[in-house]
């Protein structure tokens, strides 16, 4: 699920949520969104907490994007992240995938950290 | 190819042990040996009694290998080798050098070059990669001309990519009337360099010792011309067993070749175009191989105040100087005026990019990355020797002014250039411009930072903590980092302070796999005796190639600390694999793995650090949980202080 945030991806993006799924998304369960995350293979660019990679997928979380937009993405995508169709990727599982990235908590400011604050 | 009557044939043939000997030495008339002489043998008067071992060597079951009077061949292979002072030799053992081999340790003493036990001819070649790059020091790499070189030929493929040198010898028994039945004749061929020929700069068959001494000398010095690459010579084995028998035999001497530089009316053209640029821009790749070549990149640098992305294909921009902006590549290239680009491995995806994607019927998308007009630039010496079959000269990029040529050499020439070419009033302009990247060098690195701390605490070990915690680790010793392998997504060069042309060696050439430990090995072998600590991250796919490679660091005492990247997976086809599905509108099929079937090295994980203590190296692992992969690195670093080797099994995140 690498979301690009380049110009081109954003532009895709408005146009997906003006012309997107017609179906209504609903909030998920975290606990089944972790399982799924990791059964669809999420993880293998983003990380197992969605912290994202400089080389393979930007971060999801923690804020992931509004459901409908992060739907309209993953569904549609023309960059390097081949998109999953909901035959793929159902649409309760891609809940769930939300609501886990939504529960991921916030990092602590790299400068508390020794090793990063150097 | 010459193989003369003195050995294997006459045991074969059981021909009496005398009359062997006495051929030989009559052959070997004019190489002196201790206890025989050509003239002694001719004192000898004909009706004297004969001695006992005379006796004997008539009347006596023939031994297997007649004694060979005189000096044989191979030792003057080993005086050869030593005039170039080769250090070491990297090799598994086998029969059709045997000649060599026995010289090189009991002629030769074992002593520059020693002989190196490797437990694959693929890791022989990667530790003569590793230690070159660490060094600047060519290697030998010796091995069966057949199936040893078969084993070898993606190592080769590599060097090559990598533009190393290398001096391969292969063992080959060409006589088919004398070579022994069997195996030796599956281990012979006519010609042993059609293997490797369209990857090597040069290949030879001596045909006798005086050959050998000059084609010796001239593969050596072909290698170490730039662009550097990996040459080949077939030994006959007849060849090493042939006494001695030209009294003017001579070692040519060595004398480098001066490297190329480019052109000076190119360089020139090139200096008013960066002079006269708005937003230059130079990436640089495989371009440092010296400190000097760190210095003038430098030093170019900060003349016109241009930023830098260094793509690493060795260290050339220390990452501790405001001016590597690698950090903002993307959107100092898209802004560019004019782009240099200094031995890079592949121009054309600096100014493109090609999304792998179902778009183009599935070819995927190819973007430019440069907005129109932007002048292009490049110096690369891969132009000086290329050959059509094998693809690493990447996709073809039309440039403004392209000079083929040693790029670390023709920069002092580019810097004159420059310096002639700035006028007064371009230099408040270059200082303005020079502020700008400080800051923006600044900001960079605080997201770089922020970034490292998602996911901080993550288990698997997330790679920036990798990273971080081994940088932590190493970071009071005068360290390498001799491989990364894996992709640990660039947090080496983002948390480890690169500030020296040794601190990062670059990587494979080619991205054939099994060439991060025995490189690493290699590398750390050189370091030794430049007394640098070499640290690696290992990936495990990689490590699964070459696992032998960690007994000849503990057989011969090469201190390295090796880090396990171990995402249990070859994490580069996972997305492959994952990407086509998606297209076919299917679920990719993980099995009992993690990954989709075929991309997983799990069910069972593999033991790494009980795989490295049974070759003899210290060894914890595996370790999960981020908070204890600190103190096993102080333990291990600890370890390799004392010139052993160690490794940490990390179980990590996939990148």
């Amino acid at each position: 699920m690498r979301l690009v945030r380049s110009s081109l991806g954003l532009a895709a993006l408005a146009a997906g949520l003006v012309l997107g799924s017609s179906a209504t998304l609903a909030a998920g369960d975290a606990a089944k969104g972790k399982q799924a995350f990791m059964k669809y293979g999420c993880w293998q660019c983003h990380g197992t907490m969605g912290q994202g990679s400089p080389i393979t997928g930007p971060k999801l979380a923690p804020d992931p994007l509004p459901l409908e937009a992060m739907s309209t993405f993953i569904r549609t995508s023309r960059r390097t992240m081949p998109p999953y169709k909901v035959e793929v990727l159902p649409n309760s599982d891609l809940e769930d995938i939300h609501a886990y990235l939504s529960s991921v908590p916030k990092p602590v400011d790299y400068k508390t950290i020794p090793l990063l604050a150097e | 190819m010459a193989r003369k009557d003195s050995r294997p044939e006459v045991s074969r043939r059981k021909f009496l042990a005398g009359v062997a000997v006495a051929g030989a030495s009559a052959t070997a008339a004019k190489a002196a040996t201790p206890g025989t002489t050509a003239a002694d043998v001719k004192r000898l008067p004909a009706a004297v009694e004969p001695m006992a071992h005379q006796v004997a060597a008539e009347t006596a079951v023939p031994k297997d290998m007649p004694h060979l009077a005189g000096k044989p061949n191979s030792d003057f292979m080993v005086d050869v080798i030593k005039s170039l002072k080769i250090e070491h030799i990297y090799s598994n053992p086998a029969s059709s050098f045997r000649g060599l081999h026995e010289s090189l340790i009991n002629y030769g003493k074992n002593v520059m070059p020693d002989f190196i036990t490797c437990m694959h001819e693929e890791s022989s070649v990667a530790m003569a990669h590793g230690y070159f790059k660490a060094s600047g020091k060519p290697q030998m790499m010796l091995c069966h001309g057949t199936v040893g070189l078969q084993h070898a030929v993606m190592a080769v493929y590599n060097a090559w990519c990598d533009r190393v040198p290398l001096i391969m010898v292969g063992g080959n028994d060409l006589d088919a009337s004398k070579r022994p039945p069997g195996v030796p004749t599956f281990h012979s061929a006519q010609d042993i360099g059609a293997l490797v020929r369209d990857f090597t700069k040069w290949d030879d068959m001596p045909v006798s010792a005086q050959h050998f001494a000059q084609s010796f000398v001239r593969a050596y010095r072909y290698a170490m011309t730039p662009p550097y690459g990996p040459v080949l010579l077939s030994l006959d084995a007849g060849l090493q067993d042939t006494p001695v028998d030209d009294a003017g035999l001579y070692i040519p001497r060595y004398v480098a070749s001066a490297p190329p530089h480019a052109d000076l009316n190119a360089l020139r053209e090139a200096a008013k175009l960066l002079v006269a640029a708005e937003n230059p821009v130079i990436v640089v790749d495989r371009m440092a191989r010296t400190a000097d070549g760190v210095k003038h990149i430098v030093q170019l640098a900060e003349l016109l105040q241009v930023p830098v992305v260094d793509q690493m294909g060795r260290m050339n921009m220390p990452n501790t100087h405001y001016l590597n902006q690698t950090a903002s590549a993307q959107n100092l290239i898209r802004n560019a005026d004019l782009i240099v680009g200094l031995e890079c491995r592949d121009f054309w995806n600096t100014v493109n990019q090609w999304i792998d994607n179902g778009e183009e019927h599935g070819h995927g998308l190819r973007e430019s990355r440069i907005k129109p007009g932007t002048k292009l630039i490049t110096i690369s010496s891969v132009e000086l020797n290329t050959k059509a079959n094998y693809q690493d000269f990447q996709r073809f990029q039309v440039t403004d002014i392209g000079m083929a040529a040693d790029a670390e050499t023709s920069l002092p020439f580019l810097i004159e250039a420059v310096k002639s070419a700035i006028p007064g009033d371009k230099k408040a302009a270059f200082e303005k411009r020079g502020e700008a990247l400080k800051k923006a060098y600044q900001t960079a690195r605080e997201r770089q930072r922020q970034t490292a701390a998602l996911g901080w605490d993550a288990s698997p070990i997330s790679t920036a903590r990798l990273n971080a915690e081994v940088y932590n680790a190493v970071k009071d010793e005068d360290w390498a980092l001799v491989t990364s392998t894996g992709n640990t997504s660039g947090w080496s060069e983002r948390l480890f302070k690169m500030d020296k042309h040794y601190r990062w060696l670059g990587s494979s050439g080619a991205s054939g796999l099994g060439y991060g430990l025995p490189a690493s090995v290699g590398a750390a072998h050189a370091n030794k005796a430049l007394g640098r600590f070499s640290v690696s991250i290992q990936g495990d796919g990689d490590m699964m190639y070459a696992p032998g490679a960690l007994w000849t660091a503990a057989h011969h005492d090469i201190p390295l600390l090796t880090v396990m990247h171990n995402n249990r997976g070859y994490h580069q086809e996972v997305m492959h694999v994952q990407r086509l599905s998606n297209r076919r509108n299917r679920v990719a099929s993980l099995g009992k793995t993690a990954g989709p079937i075929g991309t997983s090295i799990d069910s069972p994980n593999v033991d790494y650090a009980g795989l490295a203590r049974s070759m003899g190296w210290w060894a914890k692992g595996p370790i999960s949980d981020p908070k204890d992969l600190g103190p096993a690195l102080k333990e291990a670093v600890a370890v390799v202080k004392k010139g052993q080797p160690a490794l940490i099994d990390s179980v990590t995140q996939p990148r």
